[in-house]
């Protein structure tokens, strides 16, 4: 409490509400956190971090833990995606920091805000490699947006404020603070200030006005625009504003992957999302655009193909928070430097009259109907899993939150659900990190309203990898349903060795699954079972029903390829339909 | 679902890619678009960078982390302390092509203790120290071409001599051709450190952060 606040009286200590004074390091960090709004941290005990979950002790706010590190991290992640604001994931020095390295790579490749919390040996130890010391710093400097070593607890907490600001201001991102065991169990009475970034970072708010003008202009001019809204859309809170700009412009609409959602799918003006297996519609339209307007999206190769035939007559107008995206991966004909929302906003400002697009509508238009995401079913056959997507979608809310681990399973997830809400969809994009799904389930329900359901789309493989979380969804008696579609492959690589090499399924077949229903049980959960179209519909209604977690084991077929499909590095118009156009 | 043209068994209907309409332009491996007929890319130059940064501990493995991951092709790359002790300047020479030239500002600038970055011009002042060790066989000779280059020598031995020389990397890179007739034993160069002419400013600090 600063002095401007209040004035002190005898009793302020003990009144209602009012904290104790901060009295070590880790008291410092803990009040930090709890300035800065955190409600709930993610993590795994341990030797270095011990003093900082002692003063958690007195804290309101929750700590969940988690079985694993890397449960800690994606749950923060997922919890970043869905609220908006920092998932915080805390883990002890050496393996327990270590083991946070795959979910903070994931979140720096898709700029989710997470802050890690980790301890490390007291100073003195420092360098000396003493038990369980890991540089830990020196580990995550390449992924993480900004990372610290703190070295005095009288600004501690300062340190994990600014972490937490800069996790959530400018181009978001997962910030680290390492925390050495005396610095934390020193004594101090400093209070923390505000949670501020520091002076030298300063991210643009607004684009530069004349560069506005021109884009407008050129946007104006053009005969077949596409807006290609990223994951940054949803980050800055700008899916409205480009919502009501497409629609009043009459711009059809292509998605990144980590935009899902930006734009409602069930629109006309939707082509949905491109890339690798996205839509043959939005492929073609980015194919065949001579302007593209951007926003908030890093051009990741899954998104272009190979960068020489990514939308080659196409101006782009690239609108991102971040001045090292424009002209990183594709020249940017216009770069818009500032917040999405408010860019879109001098954009659409900016825009005299409107292209005409009727007859560039109607093209993509024609495009839905030449190359509709579809797939075959035979009664007798193994179930597909696109039709068990599609049946969970139609059982669930337009609000339903989904987690996906990756693979084939995870593309399926994206093509044959219909998103229409930001922050609905949750997934590894840029890192591709198998085990993601369950941990991101956890994390995501914590963020999520408590009508909103949330689901998981898992890969045999996938699942495996993070499966232990369910103890925590048990314990916690989380509302989330677990679809893992069982191929018994690791099936994506099982695609690829099937496309590129010659059918060589070296270590891609695991016949050797446990099943899964049965594990889910032995973990606490529901175990559900699918074996044929009969069983679908029910199933999934008993799954959704059961208030806890469950696991649905969907033995689907297992020969099921994702189409369509780009070859990496390849040209986006040039999507495979079947696997005789590989 | 299942439309009327049911699609096969494993894959979707539609043109195949041959049958699609395709587009005129072309882009070249940097992502720019292009003349087809031409294809050029754009080809590496050398330049300097210059960097003002706040002197904290890591800057200087961001900074070369930044370089080594993304491999480009570092010339030299000097630090040292500036007019306030809180600030040290960075000096980085590459040799990369346009593209290149521009990202490598762009990271430069955002990482959080770099205060201001940019490529000078060739108008900048530029200096380099080298340290040769030679072969003494013939000390006047060796002092002689030494002078003419402006170096100086720092130590003489029966069998060694080690001469100093700064000037443009130029400079340095005939006065080494020179001496290289002696016997060149050892060699360290510094790379390069440099300053903006006259009165333009090599760095802008915004007034807050002036210390
Ligand atoms: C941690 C990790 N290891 C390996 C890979 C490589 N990989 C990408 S997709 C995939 C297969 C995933 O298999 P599964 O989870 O069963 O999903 P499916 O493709 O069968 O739906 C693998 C191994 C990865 N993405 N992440």
């Amino acid at each position: 409490m600063s002095s401007e606040q209040a004035v002190p009286t005898e009793e302020s200590g003990d009144a209602e509400g009012t904290p104790d004074p901060v009295s070590t390091g880790a008291a410092s960090v803990v009040r930090a956190l709890e300035n800065a709004g955190v409600e709930y941290l993610f993590g795994v005990q341990g030797g270095a971090i011990m003093p900082v979950y002692d003063a958690l002790y007195d804290s309101e706010m929750r700590h969940i833990t988690m079985a694993h590190e890397q449960g800690a991290v994606h749950a923060a992640d997922a919890y970043g995606i869905v609220s908006g604001d920092p998932g915080i994931c805390m883990a002890t020095s050496g393996p327990g920091a270590t083991n946070l390295v795959t979910g903070i790579a994931d979140a720096d490749m898709d700029s989710d805000p997470v802050l890690a919390l980790t301890g490390q040996v007291p100073t003195d130890f420092v360098g000396s490699d003493a038990f369980q010391e890991t540089d830990t710093t020196g580990v995550t400097r390449p992924i993480t947006k900004e990372n610290y070593f703190a070295s005095d607890a009288d600004t501690v907490g300062d340190v994990v404020g600014e972490a937490f600001a800069m996790a959530k201001r400018g181009r978001q991102g997962p910030t680290l603070v390492d925390l050495p065991k005396d610095v934390t169990n020193a004594e101090t009475d400093r209070e923390p200030g505000p949670a501020r970034t520091p002076d030298t970072y300063r991210p643009a708010e607004t684009a530069d006005e004349a560069t506005v003008t021109a884009a407008a202009e050129a946007f104006a001019a053009a005969e077949r625009p596409v807006i290609l809204a990223g994951g940054g859309v949803i980050k800055a809170e700008a899916s409205a504003a480009v919502r009501e700009f497409a629609i009043d412009h009459e711009v059809p609409v292509v998605t990144t992957m980590p935009g899902i959602g930006a734009f409602p799918e069930d629109h006309d003006l939707s082509l949905k999302w491109a890339g690798m297996h996205g839509t043959g519609y939005a492929n073609m339209a980015l194919t065949m655009s001579d302007c593209i307007l951007a926003v908030g999206t890093r051009f990741d190769d899954r998104l272009t193909g190979g960068v020489e035939t990514f939308a080659p007559d196409a101006e782009i107008l690239h609108v991102d928070i971040d001045p090292a995206e424009i002209s990183k991966n594709v020249e940017a004909d216009y770069g818009l430097v500032g917040d999405a929302r408010a860019v879109v906003g001098q954009f659409a400002d900016a825009v005299v009259g409107s292209p005409d697009t009727d007859a560039w509508c109607e093209q993509c238009a024609e495009w839905k109907r030449e190359y509709p995401l579809d797939y075959h079913i035979d009664e007798d056959a193994p179930v597909k899993p696109q039709f068990v997507v599609e049946a969970v979608d139609a059982a669930t809310g337009d609000d339903t939150v989904v987690t996906t681990g990756v693979g084939q399973h995870q593309m399926w997830a994206c093509q044959y659900w219909t998103y229409t809400e930001p922050r609905t969809w949750v997934s590894s994009h840029g890192l591709g990190a198998m085990g993601y799904g369950v941990p991101a389930a956890i994390g995501a329900r914590y963020a999520a309203d408590d009508d909103q359901s949330v689901v998981c789309f898992d890969g045999d493989g996938s699942f495996l990898m993070t499966c232990q979380e369910l103890t925590v969804a048990a314990r916690e008696e989380l509302d989330i349903t677990v679809f893992v579609l069982n191929n018994e492959f690791i099936g994506m690589v099982r695609q690829w060795q099937d496309g590129f090499f010659e059918g060589r399924r070296m270590a891609s077949e695991y016949d050797w699954m446990p099943e899964f229903d049965t594990l889910a049980e032995a973990f606490g959960a529901k175990g559900f079972r699918i074996d044929t179209y009969d069983d679908v519909e029910d199933t999934i209604e008993a799954a959704l029903a059961y208030e806890g977690p469950s696991v649905v084991d969907v033995h689907i077929d297992p020969e099921e390829d994702v189409f369509p499909m780009v070859p990496s590095g390849g040209d986006n118009g040039l999507f495979a339909l079947r696997g005789d156009h590989l | 679902m299942s439309s009327q043209d049911d699609p096969p068994e494993n894959g979707l209907l539609g043109a195949d890619p041959d049958d699609r309409p395709r587009p005129r332009g072309r882009r070249n491996s940097q992502g720019i678009r292009i003349d087809p007929e031409v294809e050029a890319e754009r080809s590496p130059r050398r330049t300097t960078i210059t960097a003002l940064v706040q002197n904290e501990p890591g800057v200087l493995s961001k900074v070369s982390g930044l370089f080594s991951r993304r491999q480009y092709n570092i010339e030299s790359l000097t630090v040292g302390t500036t007019q306030e002790t809180e600030w040290s300047r960075i000096t980085v020479v590459v040799e990369e092509p346009d593209p290149n030239i521009d990202q490598i500002e762009k990271q430069l600038d955002k990482l959080v203790p770099v205060i201001h970055t940019r490529e000078l011009d060739e108008n900048a002042v530029a200096r380099e120290l080298v340290l040769v060790k030679l072969d003494a066989e013939d000390p006047a000779k060796v002092h002689a071409i030494t002078e003419m280059y402006d170096g100086r020598t720092l130590d003489a031995g029966p069998r060694t001599v080690t001469v100093e020389l700064t000037g443009s990397e130029r400079k340095i890179d005939d006065a080494l051709d020179a001496l290289r007739q002696f016997g060149v034993r050892e060699i360290a160069r510094t790379g390069q450190t440099a300053l903006a002419r006259g009165e333009t400013k090599t760095s802008t600090v915004p007034d807050d952060l002036k210390p």
